[in-house]
């Protein structure tokens, strides 16, 4: 299942510069701690974990835990270094992993 | 300005009734929510797993989360921590705990010098009206945490499908 993922972060940007990076992935984030109308408990289906690399480094990572609301959301800050790619990963409680990419340019 | 909260402290008399109550209360949730039922660490004691008993310090940590909330499905928060983000002196670790929900623990964030600026934004879920914790955890292995109170009006989590 790939689910859709939204990035926005700074296409260009100068050497040193702290940029703000946003992530968010469509995800339902069951908690596990609802009731369906059979009344049998829904069990727990959410992202857990969420890690950012920059240039194959990582730069930030998130551990999530059911509170978190559906399409989780995460916004950070890092420095541009260098021209390259932004990596997203998250991973749900199964272990499968969604990726997204955003390539930028630092002058 | 609550109206609702003299309740709690006018009816003296009432407190053996409402003990019973609360009683009969809790022994119906153990029955119907057997996951819910298992009783979840408080505030503090997530809070203390969290440091290792280290001692945590007031400051340094904005917590910003609305005072009155509509709907708790989704509650922006931002944490902001004071700090110059270099190799030698950052802030580690971010984490957000919450006083009611099933669960304390909200999420935990991992920063680096890389970072550049100590500042998280995410969107939470809140069951009801509670305290928010928000820590951080810097590289002298210090703690330093901010507590917002929230009123919720529309709860989240533990709503029935029906």
């Amino acid at each position: 299942m790939t689910a859709r993922a939204l990035i926005n972060a700074p296409k260009t940007a100068r050497k040193g510069e702290v940029i703000e990076i946003r992530a968010m992935i469509a995800h339902k984030m069951e908690t596990g701690y609802r009731q369906g109308p059979n009344g049998q408990m829904i069990s727990r289906d959410i992202i857990s974990h969420f890690v950012c690399t920059y240039g194959g480094v990582e730069i930030f990572s998130a551990d999530l835990y059911p509170a978190i609301s559906a399409n989780p959301f995460v916004s950070f800050s890092t420095i541009a270094t260098e021209s390259g790619t932004i990596g997203f990963a998250w991973t749900d409680d199964r272990g499968e992993t969604q990726t997204a990419t955003a390539e930028i340019t630092v002058s | 300005m609550f109206p609702g909260l003299d309740i709690m402290s006018s009816s003296q008399s009432l407190a053996s009734r409402r003990d019973v109550l609360i009683g009969v209360t809790a022994s119906l949730a153990v029955f119907s929510f057997p996951r819910a039922a298992i009783a979840r660490p408080s505030l503090e004691e997530a809070l203390r797993a969290f440091t290792g008993g280290q001692p945590i310090n007031d400051g340094r940590v904005k917590l910003d989360i609305p005072p009155l909330l509509e709907n708790g499905n989704a509650v922006g928060v931002t944490v902001d921590v004071e700090s110059p983000m270099t190799p030698q002196d950052h802030v580690r670790r971010i984490a957000l705990f919450n006083e009611k929900n099933p669960q304390a623990d909200v999420a935990v964030f991992h920063l680096g010098p890389r970072s550049g600026r100590a500042r998280v934004s995410t969107r939470i879920r809140l069951a009801t009206s509670q305290t928010l914790v928000a820590i951080a955890e810097l590289t002298d292995g210090s703690f330093w945490s901010s507590r917002a109170n929230v009123i919720v009006t529309l709860a989240a989590c533990i709503e029935d499908l029906s």
